[in-house]
């Protein structure tokens, strides 16, 4: 992506959002613009998860704008979600995965062709006729990832899709966001694990209190945080 | 006791030699009850589900409706239903008191409730499971229903059974609006209190035996399904 011409593909304005008297976020402004990989950090309550779910639209701000530059982007349905819990629907593997293409009206046999052809693509090697349900907690996020990328999303958001995962549970499901963030689709990712960030980010979210604290470039980020929140934070010491 | 033992061999023998009326009676009691189970879930379901997933001002106020509706006495629905069907009523001129059509209509009238509180339950735990990926995925009203009703089903079939339960061992309301016709309205509890009435206790006991039958195979049913729901696959 080097020498593309850098262009603005997401922009927030002033954006708040309140539940409960409470302001989870709080005046958010920033610009995207860059290719790779957008990580969300923060301790928890920082309201990562609520930013994700405020800029796909499932959430309704108080105030603010949030703009997608490419009406391919603001399209809700090329974006696709992948919930800090996995979403389960009571079915097989298979039909989970392919769920989101029998809404589009595919017929269930190319939909669950499709939707073997996604779980392979996740690295996801269980027998696909077993109820969902069963499966281990990193064989559920690999579905949720799987049934994500089945409508070949432009943007994709992930809240914290590693949680609980080994190695090399992990390292599959970072190698398949590297694909598809190579196939040009916008990822927006948020996660605890450092060294995942680390490997991944092209541009960091730094969140504290419902704040953007800081907005960087990835490697610059984790070399010479600028803020006293994100060098406690990634030092491991306590935010107060 | 000896009535008792006696009109017990004769009970088994009419359902042995399946007595030509215990059949025209089992026959009719299924056909009415079955279609009121249908009809009520056609209306039933979707109408929880509607319940279950939308926020309207009266929602509240529906729900505690719906809970109302499911206490209604039968006798009064019965009531109720004679005096609309009746020859003076608004819906006299189509001559339907007295035939098994309006015994359906007062059945629907006091079972669609339960249906629909059963499934409106069913549906609104399975709503707050599905609720950020249905709307995430951007899935339309109608497409929500029906994957809400879908995969629901067997919760679903439980409150039609639950219905149809009702249903079969109801008595006020078909005795005000059928009349316990013979060879026309005469279902299985109607023909018990008639045959308990005139002191006929074999057809009694026998047509009390197709009823507990009946009561059991739904049970049974109900009770298969909520254990495939918990334990089986999907
Ligand atoms: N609907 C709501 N009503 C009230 N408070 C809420 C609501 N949703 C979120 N919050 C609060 O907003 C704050 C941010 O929540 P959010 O889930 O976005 O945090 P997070 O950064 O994702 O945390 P974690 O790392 O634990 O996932 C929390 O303090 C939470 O309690
Ligand atoms: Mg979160």
């Amino acid at each position: 992506m080097v020498g593309q011409r850098k262009t603005c593909w997401l922009e927030l304005e002033n954006v708040t959002l309140r539940r409960q008297g409470r302001a989870i976020l709080q005046d958010i402004r920033f610009r995207l613009d860059d290719t790779g990989i957008v990580i969300v950090m923060g301790p928890n309550g920082a309201g990562k998860t609520t930013l994700l779910r405020a800029i796909h639209g499932l959430e309704r701000i108080r105030s603010g704008t949030i703009r997608w530059c490419d009406d391919d982007h603001a399209d809700s349905l090329r974006q696709a979600f992948v919930f800090q819990s996995p979403v389960l629907m009571r079915r097989s593997v298979v039909d989970c995965i392919a769920y989101p293409l029998r809404l589009d009206g595919v017929a269930r046999g190319p939909a669950r062709k499709a939707a073997q052809a996604a779980a392979h693509e996740v690295g996801l090697t269980v027998d696909l006729e077993k109820p969902v349900r069963v499966l281990s907690g990193g064989e559920k996020q690999k579905m949720a990832l799987a049934r994500a990328l089945i409508r070949a999303p432009k943007v994709l958001f992930l809240d914290e899709p590693c949680a609980n995962l080994d190695g090399r549970a992990t390292k599959e499901i970072e190698e398949t966001l590297c694909r598809v963030r190579d196939t040009g689709t916008r990822i927006i990712m948020s996660t605890h694990d450092i060294g995942q960030a680390r490997r991944l980010a092209g541009t960091v979210l730094f969140l504290h209190d419902g704040r953007l604290v800081e907005h960087a470039e990835g490697t610059a980020f984790f070399t010479a945080p600028k803020t006293r929140e994100a060098q406690t934070y990634l030092t491991g010491g306590l935010l107060l | 006791m000896n009535d008792i033992l006696l009109g017990l061999a004769q009970a088994a023998e009419l359902i042995v030699t399946l007595n030509g009326d215990l059949v025209e009676i089992t026959a009719l009691s299924l056909s009415v009850s079955l279609t009121a189970a249908i009809i009520a879930t056609i209306i039933g379901l979707p109408m929880g589900a509607w319940l279950a997933i939308n926020r309207f001002p009266a929602r509240r106020f529906v729900i505690a409706l719906l809970n109302a509706l499911m206490g209604l006495p039968p006798v009064v629905v019965g009531l109720i239903v004679y005096v609309l069907f009746s020859r003076s009523g608004p819906f006299g001129v189509l001559g339907l008191l007295f035939t098994p059509t309006v015994m359906v209509i007062a059945q629907v009238i006091i079972i669609t409730p339960i249906v629909a509180s059963v499934a409106h339950q069913a549906i609104r735990e399975l709503w707050a499971d599905y609720h950020d990926l249905l709307i995430s995925l951007r899935a339309s009203k109608a497409q929500r229903i029906g994957t809400l009703l879908w995969d629901g089903r067997r919760a679903l079939m439980t409150a039609s059974l639950a219905g149809f339960g009702r249903a079969i061992g109801e008595v006020g309301a078909i005795m005000i609006v059928g009349g316990n016709i013979d060879h026309a309205t005469r279902v299985l509890t109607t023909a018990i209190a008639l045959e308990t009435g005139k002191g006929e206790f074999a057809m009694a006991l026998a047509l009390g035996f197709v009823l507990i039958g009946l009561a059991i195979v739904v049970n049974l049913s109900i009770h298969i399904l909520s254990r495939t729901e918990r334990s089986a696959r999907w």
